[in-house]
């Protein structure tokens, strides 16, 4: 029970040790428990902000969902219009065609007959030159006929 | 072990004497109350280990700390510094970057060396002074002390580095003049000046005196009683009392060592915030 130079050796070796403990525990621990404690604050307002958002994007998705229905019902009767004109386009257009295909086809049919009438024309004096020498027995001639030719000609 | 108890069967003032005696650098005892030219050696080395195991934790915890995956150690630790900045937080709101650290150490050091009360009273002794007789030593007159709190040195150690802090605490918030002040106006007013420098020199000298009588009392009785509970090995029917003695007063201990490592600690605290409150007006 007495005070002796122990108590300069016990000073120092506790001066020491704080500041030891001061540098290499304390500080650290206390900056690592002060990180961790932001960092779960942190993360608690982030996944918050992350469940507010999530429910925003669901209310947004729903809106979507809603005006894509919308949309696909007006795109639908659209569609159905367009069906129906489409339809009627195509039925005048066979008509159309096929008023155009019978005009040609009557075309082609008037001008044949016209060709056959030309033919049958170019045909008719010869023959008839042809019969008529053949029943008065001498040679007819075609050009002192002509005028009676071209009568027989126009009748056809 | 028989032969490490037979002085105490023979002689009990002996076998306490000899437990209550420190080993000392010169193999002289001190001869006053206090004499500077003795040198503890079991209590400088006793406390020296303990401080380098806190040290050597606390260097290998911070040498990987990991906040995400706290493991083993770091866990101990981080739970000892939050407990202690938790107390420094709620007693001195104000402290700067010293006093948590000063607090840590207070307690797990004192921790530590009143720890060294668990072990049984002849354990160190017994150890030392056999290897002692190797070289040729009479065990008898080899001295260990194991328990570095058990001895004034120690605990005024940690008293006098608080008074200084408190002094300083105290000029550096109150200023020289204000800290005068206190000692001139503090308790009674202006008409009271001899009382009062009286009153408030005991009552700040008192504060560190109290801290290390405190400590050095309840570890230094502590230890006693082991003492004396080791001294009824005397007969093989004195046993049963012994253990259930022993145990008892083991159990207690186990509540005095951390409570009074606790109260060493916050005592400090609650001084240096007292010291760090500005100047009051009366």
């Amino acid at each position: 029970m007495n005070v002796t130079a122990t108590l300069i050796g016990q000073l120092i070796v506790f001066s020491v040790l704080i500041w030891f403990v001061k540098a290499v525990l304390w500080e650290p621990i206390i900056n690592t428990l002060e990180d961790r404690k932001k960092r779960i604050a942190d993360g608690l307002a982030a996944s918050e902000k992350g469940m507010k958002e999530q429910e925003l994007a669901e209310q947004r998705a729903k809106d979507l969902i809603k005006q894509a229905k919308v949309e696909a019902a007006e795109i639908v009767s659209q569609a159905k219009a367009r069906d129906a004109q489409m339809v009627q386009e195509a039925k005048d257009k066979a008509v159309e065609e096929a008023d155009r295909v019978k005009a040609g086809a009557q075309a082609e049919i008037d001008q044949e007959v016209n060709r056959a009438k030309d033919s049958l024309r170019s045909k008719v004096s010869e023959l008839a030159v042809a019969g008529a020498s053949k029943i008065l027995g001498k040679e007819v001639d075609a050009s002192t006929h002509k005028s009676a030719l071209k009568d027989l000609i126009e009748q056809i | 072990m028989s032969e490490s108890n037979a002085p105490a069967i023979s002689s009990p003032v002996e076998y306490i004497q000899h437990h209550l005696q420190n080993m000392t650098l010169s193999g002289e005892r001190p001869s006053d109350l206090v004499d500077f030219s003795v040198f503890f050696i079991d209590t400088f080395l006793v406390s020296l280990i303990l401080a380098s195991i806190f040290a050597f934790a606390a260097w290998r915890v911070s040498k990987n700390i990991d906040a995400d995956k706290p493991t083993g150690m770091q866990n101990i630790l981080e739970t000892v510094v939050e407990f202690v900045n938790q107390q420094v937080q709620d007693i001195f709101p104000t402290a700067d970057k010293w006093v948590g650290p000063l607090a840590i150490t207070i307690f797990v050091w004192v921790l530590f060396m009143n720890a060294m009360d668990f072990l049984p009273v002849d354990l160190l002794p017994s150890l030392v002074g056999g290897i002692a007789s190797v070289f040729g030593y009479d065990p008898r007159h080899v001295y260990f002390k194991s328990v570095p709190t058990t001895n004034l040195d120690t605990t005024f150690a940690l008293a006098l580095l608080v008074f200084g802090l408190i002094i300083f605490y105290n000029i550096k918030n109150k200023g020289l003049v204000g800290y005068i002040k206190v000692f001139l106006f503090h308790p009674f007013g202006k008409w009271l000046m001899p009382v009062n420098i009286i009153m408030t020199t005991i009552e700040e000298v008192a504060k560190p005196v109290s801290l290390g009588l405190r400590l050095f009392g309840n570890m230094f009785a502590g230890e006693l009683l082991f003492l004396l509970i080791a001294l009824l090995a005397f007969s093989v029917w004195a046993m049963p009392a012994q253990v259930a003695l022993g145990t008892l007063w083991g159990i207690f201990h186990m509540l005095v060592v951390p409570l009074q490592a606790f109260i060493f600690m916050l005592l400090t605290i609650v001084y240096l915030g007292l010291a760090s409150q500005g100047v009051e007006e009366h």
